[in-house]
């Protein structure tokens, strides 16, 4: 019924290979980008763009960014939060050292500085992995935190230690500081996760996405079979901090405005952007977006019912969010282990072939 | 699974969205009731909202125009705040005081931008103080760094005017509230001759075994302490762990509520820390506060903090916000209140003695003045010191005043280095 695919062949290997092979599914995705491109900024006021959509969009870069590393080539990351940080702080001395520098460069830059950085913290992975290399990176969540509160020029010798975002404008209009109107930070977000979510779809497909899962599934096998570790591990390690960088810097200039390393980068973020690759699906793009979705919308949305629809006092509700969304993540785990994306996959298996299933 | 979340809350979004009645004064009340800094959080926002209760039950409201409170909890965490400032500044809210420096780091630019004062008492930035630069921003009646100079000051009491050569250490939250002071202190070390030595702790703040075993081995002869939540109590019973002099260890105003020191036992006894405003609850306003709002049953929480020095930090807050918006309708000489015209109320406030006796409060804080060009107040404090056999902090000085000199050049330094940044032109002042 939702799929009507007769009539839908594909004649041409391109045309079997593509992203979206179902018609139908193709163009509800296009009527979906025009929908969040050209009405959604229209529509959004400040509060769901600062609250809902910028940072759903920033999340979903950091979420893609970690899918990379630890989905798709197996390398189990709890250093995000620090990446991050190198993201935002990269972000905040370039924005100031060179104020006339486009915002996009800018955050382009910083992920490439912390790519820099990724791959000097994923060299232990060529020695050691599973829990080991868990243990290394979060040596640089917690070496990365301190670094930026011990070394003043990160943060230009302010007295506090916080890093605020100037303003910066593209084609004249601000994008970054307190007077931006809010569809500007949102379109810039999802201009840039418009392009690398398809960056990486396409990175993941193709010869370098398949030597980092054949290093997943078996690193000694893909060794055998010609593929580099170091190669493979190490453009994981780039690539992934690639994006966390730019998630960092999105999170500091677009969205936060101003932040303070160990509040905004602790360890609690390596967790939660851990916990959504986890639920959305490991290995997969759309579960990436789908994590960050859940992460971040649910206890926002379970704060707006228990507080601002049944009035309940604030306190009750937070702890109730806490049991809520903890009790979720561990149901989801149990009945789809392989998350969102997979449960979306059944659906849509199933969808298929409804009403009429063999 | 997007889209239906998006929908759900597209629909809760409809049913919050109900426009509220047009007279109504909003103060959006940012509080936290979780997490590791809930100890000081509860008292706090309790004692705001008892406040705001106490006037809406006594007097019919503020000159008849009832108060809503709109709590929104922020758990201490920048993101929510900012989360919860997006939702609750279309409601109509006039005055935002989250409560955390952190937060108020955040709200600096967007509320500035936005129009909206905030009133970050006794936190917060404290080169807000400096009104050119910071129209929106107040942080009356003192600042941290007039809280380091008030500490300085009373060591300098107890030594007889001389600490040439002394040892004092900070012990600081590694957070952006904690490292405020560290510039104050060095510049009075440069007067005094003393030597400042600092000692951080990250965030909560639960383990500080190793910062206080470094102390014991340094000897330092004061200790100073910024911290806040359950980093407080931790700091206090090591102390006492380490049988460091309690009464050579003085706490910020963020760190002296009973929650701090009962942990501690009698380990806690002599422990000193500042104060804005008088502990206790031997006031006129406690008969009306159980009057109309605890015995009513109307009270925030638990009801069980009244008297406490954060519940009676938080009702100051309270009040200040709502003698701000009194301020504001008698020079604009309207009832329907705009974020605007409470800022022109906080500019003029001016609280005297015999203003905090007719609010049932006499002698209870510093009388102060905010004009155009100063939002930092009068910058005074006082010293109060734990008694762990009569569990009550006993104020034992009169109201201290910050070094001028060093803290006026300090604000006026660091405000332009702000403006400069972000391509502010301060106003000037008449």
């Amino acid at each position: 019924m939702l799929y009507r695919e007769a009539g839908d062949f594909k004649t041409s290997y391109a045309a079997d290979q593509q992203t979206f092979p179902i018609k139908s599914e193709r163009y509800l995705f296009w009527a979906f980008m025009a929908f969040t491109f050209l009405v959604v900024p229209f529509i959004a006021d400040d509060y769901w763009v600062n609250s809902i959509l910028v940072p759903l969009l920033v999340w979903s870069m950091v979420a893609l960014g970690l899918n990379i590393l630890t989905g798709y080539c197996g390398q189990v990351s709890l250093g995000t939060g620090g990446f991050m940080a190198v993201g935002a702080f990269a972000c905040y001395k370039l924005m100031t050292g060179f104020p006339e520098l486009n915002i996009f460069i800018v955050i382009l830059l910083s992920g490439a500085v912390t790519a820099g950085v990724g791959v000097l913290f994923g060299l232990p992975s060529l020695r050691i992995k599973g829990f080991y290399l868990a243990v290394a990176t979060l040596a640089a969540q917690f070496f990365l935190v301190w670094m930026f509160n011990k070394f003043a020029w990160f943060y230009n010798y302010s007295a506090s230690g916080q890093i605020t975002a100037p303003t910066r404008t593209v084609f004249g209009i601000e994008v970054t500081g307190p007077s931006a109107p809010p569809w500007a930070a949102y379109l810039a977000c999802l201009v840039l996760v418009f392009v690398f979510a398809w960056v990486a779809r396409n990175l993941t497909r193709g010869r370098i996405g398949r030597s980092w899962m054949a290093m997943r599934d078996m690193d000694i096998a893909a060794e055998i079979m010609g593929v580099s570790p170091l190669y493979a591990k190490l453009s994981a390690f780039a690539i992934s901090s690639f994006y966390i960088g730019m998630g960092g810097a999105m999170l500091f200039s677009l969205y936060l405005g101003a932040a303070e390393v160990t509040e905004a980068f602790g360890i609690e973020k390596s967790f939660s952007a851990l916990f959504m690759v986890i639920i959305g699906g490991l290995g997969s793009i759309l579960g990436s977006f789908l994590g960050a979705a859940f992460i971040v919308l649910f206890p926002v949305l379970l704060k707006n019912i228990m507080v601002g629809y049944f009035g309940w006092p604030t306190d009750l509700a937070a702890h109730f969010q806490i049991m809520i969304v903890g009790g979720l993540i561990i149901f989801f785990l149990i009945v789809e282990p392989h998350g969102l994306a997979q449960l979306w996959r059944l659906t849509k298996e199933k969808l298929r072939l409804w009403p009429f299933p063999y | 699974m997007r889209l239906k979340t998006t929908l759900a809350t597209a629909a809760i979004a409809t049913v919050m969205g109900v426009a509220p009645a047009m007279a109504d004064l909003v103060f959006p009340g940012l509080s936290y009731r979780t997490g590791p800094y809930a100890p000081n959080g509860i008292p706090f926002a309790d004692g705001y909202a008892d406040y705001m209760t106490l006037i809406n039950e006594r007097d019919g409201g503020l000159e008849g125009v009832k108060i809503k409170l709109i709590e929104c909890e922020t758990g201490y965490n920048t993101e929510k705040g900012v989360e919860c400032y997006e939702s609750t500044k279309g409601e109509g809210s006039l005055i935002y005081q989250p409560l955390s420096t952190g937060i108020t780091y955040q709200l600096i630019p967007k509320a500035t931008a936005d129009n909206i004062p905030v009133h970050s008492m006794g936190y917060g930035r404290t080169s807000a103080a400096d009104g050119t630069v910071f129209p929106w921003i107040f942080n009356y009646p003192a600042t941290y760094w007039d809280g380091a100079s008030i500490a300085i000051n009373h060591i300098l009491d107890l030594e007889g005017g001389n600490i040439n050569g002394k040892k004092i250490s900070l012990v600081y939250h590694n957070s952006a509230y904690g490292k405020e002071p560290i510039r104050t202190l060095e510049e009075l070390g440069k007067k005094h001759g003393y030597q400042l030595t600092l000692y951080p702790v990250d965030h909560p703040g639960q383990e500080q075994k190793a910062t206080w075993l470094q102390i014991r081995r340094d000897r330092p002869d004061y200790v100073l302490m910024w911290g806040w939540g359950v980093m407080n109590s931790v700091a206090v019973q090591e102390a006492a762990n380490i049988r460091f002099p309690m009464d050579h260890f003085i706490g910020v105003w963020w760190s002296g509520s009973e929650n701090d020191v009962l942990p501690a036992g009698d380990g806690a006894n002599g422990y000193k820390a500042l104060a804005l405003a008088n502990p206790g609850s031997d006031y006129p306003i406690y008969a009306d506060l159980k009057k109309y709002v605890h015995d009513a049953g109307k009270a925030a929480g638990d009801g069980s903090h009244a008297g406490e020095v954060l519940y009676n930090r938080g009702m100051y807050a309270a009040l200040l916000a709502v003698e701000a918006a009194r301020k504001a309708m008698e020079i604009h000489n309207t009832k329907d209140l705009t974020p605007a015209m409470i800022r022109d109320g906080m500019e003029a406030l001016e609280i005297t003695n015999e203003t905090m006796t007719n609010l049932g409060l006499p002698d209870f804080g510093p009388e102060f003045k905010v004009t155009c060009a100063n939002h930092g107040g009068s910058g005074l404090g006082k010293v109060q010191q734990w008694d762990a056999s009569a569990k009550e902090w006993k104020v034992i000085t009169d109201w201290i005043a910050a070094d001028r000199e060093v803290i006026d050049a300090l604000i006026k330094e660091d405000a332009e280095a702000y403006a400069k940044e972000n391509n502010i032109t301060p106003r000037t002042c008449e």
